[in-house]
């Protein structure tokens, strides 16, 4: 009798957890970042306690791997709900396969986000947007405040001022510069970083895109030709420097800067919390120019278009495209969130990226060659390898991105 | 009679088609698909139309395409060459070595085949630790006194692919060592006892004697060089990545094949039509290679 009962209850028991079970909807949510996932898990956190009977799982992958993870989940079916997507041509290959939803009509806050991360977001075939934009990031200098102070150093305007603090860093036994060559994208940032305010920042970006330019312009193969005057301030044998070679110098003090991007320093800040560094744009040809940035929208949040979930895909990207999430970009991530009216106020190095963004210029490759084989970039990073090895000079390296170019970005063949 | 047939019949099935079925599964259909895949052309990840052999026209005709395909090709040809007279004249040695006993020989045995059974992901890795400008390789070569030969051996365009191939080398040299001991220890040994009663010389015996008996393994370690030439990409891809960095100067077919399928995520979108096609051409180099090396060298070889 007594064990007829106590089954009965277990019974009972076990369907009411059935029905709990039943209750909650699971939604499947992929980045790239592993080494934000406690970050993001205390995000997640925020919006499970919000709406109860959503419960979303976290995976991370291996950036280099994403994309291949990515592509063979959607395409056998067992994607995830929400993702990470990239922004630009990297979006263009997921949204024309049809495996992004389009987010107009689920996620209305879209409307009040910047143009420029948007566009990150935005097809150029159909042009409808296919991402909450969540960060942009912008390439500078980074540098090692207390190195500066013990050499008496002031931040520089001008390349020649910068040239000389170089200088100075080596006389006084201290590694000028912590980049490398061994990633090719890497000498991508570097590029991105420098060249601009050689090359004519927006002019010549508009001038290519519309075909009035070329990469062989003089003034592109000049801006080049100024990263070769950075090599002696480089490491020993700096073609073999990695970019993780380059992140440990900078981040154990050993070299006084590190020219990057401004996803850096979450990771410097957290792997050193005693370095003290802050940031200034690549130094301007003579006085009294405006230094420009590199901006790019770093990527976005993404629904499954098969998804079996798609309210409650659609009330996490609203709440990825909200305030809370803002703020955590600023806050924990250390990230230019690209949500409208987050707050900037905790942090410093956030409002300072942000005034220097107030004269940006698109990080040329990314944001206007990637959407065809071979991409700008592609071609960037291999030659720039060549050209910093001493193999070729910048204009072989305007010749080959040009002609690899030419294959495909129709302005650059009507002629 | 035929009972006792079907029965066999059914018996042998029983034995053979869990194995056909993981080769089908994971070996001809791919090969299938990727072939079918190849004859399309794609719209990002998505198949659009028959386009024959246009696929195969961009790999072999069309720049940019071409230029990347014969230089990969040519530093698969470079880690054929190498590690064909690098790796097993060395493996031939310590192989010889071995089978003369040399003092030591049960250790050195197992000290060089040790590498062999280490992850290829862990040695790719260490090794790239290894090969930094600042790394053991370059504080040992200043600890012998000879700085100045100290390289970025992994960043360098004329070092790379060598500085790879000889840590691989270092990682299997001990396969075709231990396959061509084997081979050197079944030699019989009334031939060596007469050969030495004649006066044959050390050298001689190994020229005119163990030579031509060991052939066999001389087939087989160089079918394996020519398939594992072709289908190099995890060395490459854990110590200089997918980009065949430095400017191409690591890139195989393996790492184009990868890069072009699949996409490249700091520099690239998937093209799967053409990536399929250098799949296509990679399976089929693999396998006319291994035809053709094993026809031509059982024809060298000696029955007693």
């Amino acid at each position: 009798m007594r064990f007829k009962r106590s089954a009965l209850v277990l019974l009972l028991a076990l369907l009411a957890l059935g029905t709990l079970v039943a209750q909650t909807t699971t939604l499947n949510f992929w980045t790239w970042r592993p080494e934000d996932t406690d970050a993001y898990n205390k995000l997640i956190a925020v919006f499970e306690k919000a709406n109860p009977g959503i419960d979303v799982v976290l995976t991370a992958q291996k950036n280099t791997e994403y994309n291949t993870i990515l592509s063979a989940a959607l395409a056998g079916g067992s994607g995830p709900d929400v993702f990470q997507s990239r922004a630009y041509g990297g979006l263009e290959t997921f949204a024309q396969s049809g495996y992004m939803e389009p987010l107009e009509k689920w996620v209305p806050e879209l409307k009040a986000f910047d143009k420029a991360p948007l566009r990150g977001a935005t097809s150029i075939k159909d042009g409808k947007v296919y991402g909450v934009p969540f960060a942009s990031q912008t390439l500078f200098i980074y540098y090692n405040k207390a190195i500066y102070k013990q050499l008496g150093l002031s931040v520089p305007e001008t390349w020649d001022q910068f040239l000389a603090n170089l200088q100075a860093m080596k006389k006084a036994g201290v590694l000028p510069l912590a980049n490398g060559g061994k990633d090719g994208w890497t000498l991508e940032v570097l590029q991105g970083a420098i060249c601009p305010n050689f090359y004519g920042a927006n002019d010549f970006f508009d001038a290519v895109m519309t075909g009035k330019a070329n990469f062989q312009d003089p003034r592109y193969v000049g801006a080049i030709a100024k990263l070769k005057e950075l090599t002696p301030f480089m490491p020993d044998l700096f073609m073999g420097v990695s970019y993780t070679d380059m992140q440990s110098s900078f981040i154990n003090e050993l070299a006084g800067h590190f020219i990057g991007g401004s996803f850096e320093a979450g990771y410097f800040s957290a792997q050193n919390p005693k370095l003290e560094y802050d940031v200034f744009p690549a130094p301007v040809a003579k006085k009294g120019d405006k230094p420009f940035v590199s901006v790019y929208a770093d990527g976005n949040f993404s629904m499954n278009a098969g998804s079996k979930n798609k309210d409650a895909a659609a009330k996490f990207l609203k709440f990825l495209a909200g305030k809370t999430t803002g703020d955590f970009f600023i806050k924990d991530l250390k990230q230019v969130s690209a949500v409208p009216g987050a707050d900037t106020s905790t942090s410093p190095y956030i409002q300072k990226v942000l005034s220097l963004q107030k004269n940006n210029t698109p990080y040329i490759m990314l944001v206007g060659f990637r959407y065809q084989q071979p991409t700008g970039s592609v071609l960037l990073q291999a030659a720039l390898q060549g050209f910093m090895a001493g193999k070729f000079d910048a204009a072989e390296v305007g010749r080959q991105v040009q002609e690899g170019l030419a294959t495909w970005h129709a302005p650059f063949q009507k002629k | 009679m035929t009972g006792k047939d079907a029965r066999k019949g059914l018996w042998i099935a029983f034995f053979v088609l869990p194995g056909l079925a993981v080769v089908f599964t994971i070996i001809l259909l791919p090969l299938f698909m990727s072939l079918f895949n190849s004859l399309f052309s794609w719209n990002q990840l998505l198949r659009g139309d028959f386009v024959g052999l246009g696929n195969f026209r961009k790999v072999f005709a069309t720049e940019p395409y071409r230029t990347r395909f014969f230089n990969a090709i040519g530093n698969n040809l470079t880690w054929f060459l190498v590690t064909m007279l690098v790796q097993n004249s060395l493996g031939l040695f310590f192989g010889y070595l071995l089978s003369r006993r040399v003092p030591g020989h049960e250790f050195f045995k197992r000290v060089i085949f040790i590498p062999v059974l280490f992850s290829i992901v862990a040695v790719g890795f260490l090794w790239g630790l290894y090969l930094r400008p600042n790394g053991l390789f370059n504080g040992f070569l200043k600890l012998l006194g000879a700085g100045s030969l100290q390289r970025a051996w992994l960043g360098d365009e004329n070092l790379a692919t060598f500085s790879i191939i000889a840590v691989n080398i270092w990682r299997w040299v001990g396969f075709p060592s231990l396959v061509f001991l084997a081979a050197i220890d079944n030699v019989p040994v009334e031939c060596l006892e007469a050969a030495y009663l004649d006066g044959a010389k050390e050298g001689t015996i190994f020229r005119r004697i163990i030579l031509p008996l060991i052939v066999p393994s001389i087939t087989v370690i160089t079918v394996l060089t020519i398939i594992g030439s072709l289908n190099v990409f995890e060395q490459i891809f854990t110590m200089t990545g997918l980009d065949g960095s430095p400017n191409f100067s690591t890139d195989t077919i393996g790492t184009l094949f990868y890069r072009t399928a699949f996409g490249s995520v700091d520099s690239g979108n998937p093209e799967i039509g053409v990536g399929s096609a250098i799949g296509v051409v990679i399976y089929a180099l693999t396998f006319g290679a291994s035809i053709l090396s094993i026809a031509t060298l059982n024809r060298k070889e000696v029955e007693l």
